[in-house]
């Protein structure tokens, strides 16, 4: 995959906006790879945990907002729990989620699923999915 | 003994084997268990963006409901209950500004939530408050050779604040299962997420996820399963459908909330422990262990 790099994309306000959201500081990650290494969810994943940082730090919005990644994680903490630099690598990828729901573009589409679907689910799991792939 | 308690959502259908184990169980050990009279969804996640308030609402006017029931502790039984009211709780607890938003956005309550109620699981109460010693001697059932492999999955571990155990390495469930009479079963996977929410649109994903967790625990010698989400219980257990079609060398396995072998133990009768509700029958083994 070919990717630019600029000086626009690094200082655009989307960079700014997911640290805002996510509540995090990109430029602490120095790459050790370990979010990617405990997740559970990487065999899934466009883009790895860690690239998903380093991409952020970036720029790169439309690689990352058109990933499958960001909507494979399932918000487990994994990663959260064993950054040695104290990076919420979920909220990030949370705050990535946010920013297209906002604008309404939603994962699921409820009106997809079947009656039985919607009858042997569980609450606990309906709710949560729109919660976390709807606006 | 008498103790606040919020259900949730799924405690009242799918999860109702949960929910009668444990109010038998504690019944039978003196804890009266009082249901908030009114309660709503949790929202079952806290909400991870800096700038989201609104999702916080849910979980904290369950704490008002505990404070006009004349609580100041609630206990959940749902993992992902006691993760959200737990975190929310604390994040407005540490920001004095946003229980001011809160508080001033639900202006129409009675009572204004001060961050001054305490969220607890009822694993924590059987450890702390009943003493996993004073437990052991109400078991009149030991839960003998019965081997059993605890899946705590993500959210009463992680984050390490809100924790109940070692993030890492729990073994709370363990601990309860081996004074219940139970030989525990350690696994690599027990603390692995089951894909949560992803059972909606990806069950394919949740097979994997399944296969890979329960093979293991079958692999370390387990015959139950048990668990303390009901999240995971859905994907863990009706789930093994998907699962052994996509993996056909897939081999069963039951999986229990862990408050059922504990009401067994305790020699609560069998309709309390609402096995029709558990997909993977755990029948066969209970007889053969002479449990049921």
């Amino acid at each position: 995959m070919r990717i630019n790099l600029s000086r626009k994309k690094i200082r655009d306000s989307f960079v700014d906006k997911v640290q805002e959201l996510s509540g995090q500081n990109l430029l602490a990650c120095y790459q050790c790879g370990k979010c990617s290494a405990g997740c559970p969810a990487v065999d899934e994943m466009d883009i790895l945990p860690n690239q998903i940082i380093r991409y952020a730090q970036l720029g790169l919005k439309e690689e990352l907002l058109a990933s499958k990644a960001i909507w494979i994680c399932a918000s487990c903490l994994t990663c959260n729990a064993r950054c040695p630099k104290g990076i919420n690598i979920a909220e990030v990828i949370e705050a990535l989620r946010q920013i297209l729901l906002r604008n309404r573009e939603d994962h699921l589409k409820v009106e997809k699923l079947s009656d039985k679907e919607k009858e042997d689910l569980p609450p606990i799991a309906l709710i949560c999915s729109m919660r976390k792939y709807t606006s | 003994m008498k103790i606040c308690y919020y259900p949730g959502c799924t405690l009242k259908n799918h999860a109702k084997n949960f929910e009668d184990s444990t109010i038998c169980s504690l019944n039978t050990i003196g804890v009266e268990v009082d249901e908030l009279e009114r309660w709503n969804c949790c929202g079952t996640v806290f909400s991870l963006t800096t700038d989201d308030l609104i999702h916080h609402v849910a979980p904290i006017r369950n704490l008002i409901r505990t404070k006009e029931a004349n609580y100041d502790k609630v206990m959940t039984l749902c993992a992902m209950c006691y993760n959200t009211l737990k975190r929310a709780n604390e994040r407005i607890k540490s920001d004095p500004e946003s229980l001011d938003i809160l508080n001033n956005f639900m202006d129409r309550e009675k009572v204004k939530y001060e961050g001054d109620v305490q969220v607890f699981h009822l694993l924590e109460f059987l450890k702390d408050e009943v003493g996993f010693e004073n437990l052991a001697e109400k078991v009149v059932k030991p839960l003998k050779k019965l081997k059993v492999a605890s899946y705590y999955g993500c959210l009463l571990v992680r984050p390490q604040e809100i924790g109940l155990d070692d993030m890492e390495n729990p073994t709370i469930l363990d601990d309860l299962m081996k004074i219940l009479g139970a030989e525990p079963v350690d696994f690599p996977y027990k603390t692995e997420c089951c894909g949560a929410y992803q059972t909606v649109d990806r069950p394919d994903l949740i097979a994997d996820r399944t296969s890979r967790i329960l093979t293991s625990a079958k692999d370390q010698g387990a015959e139950v399963v048990v668990v303390s989400c009901p999240l995971c219980a859905y994907n863990l257990d009706q789930r093994q459908k998907q699962t052994v079609e996509k993996y056909p060398e897939f081999k069963h396995i039951p999986v229990l909330y862990f408050s059922q072998p504990l009401a067994i133990a305790l020699g609560c009768p069998e309709k309390s422990l609402r096995f029709d509700l558990n997909f993977i029958d755990p029948k066969p083994i209970l007889k053969e262990k002479r449990l049921i």
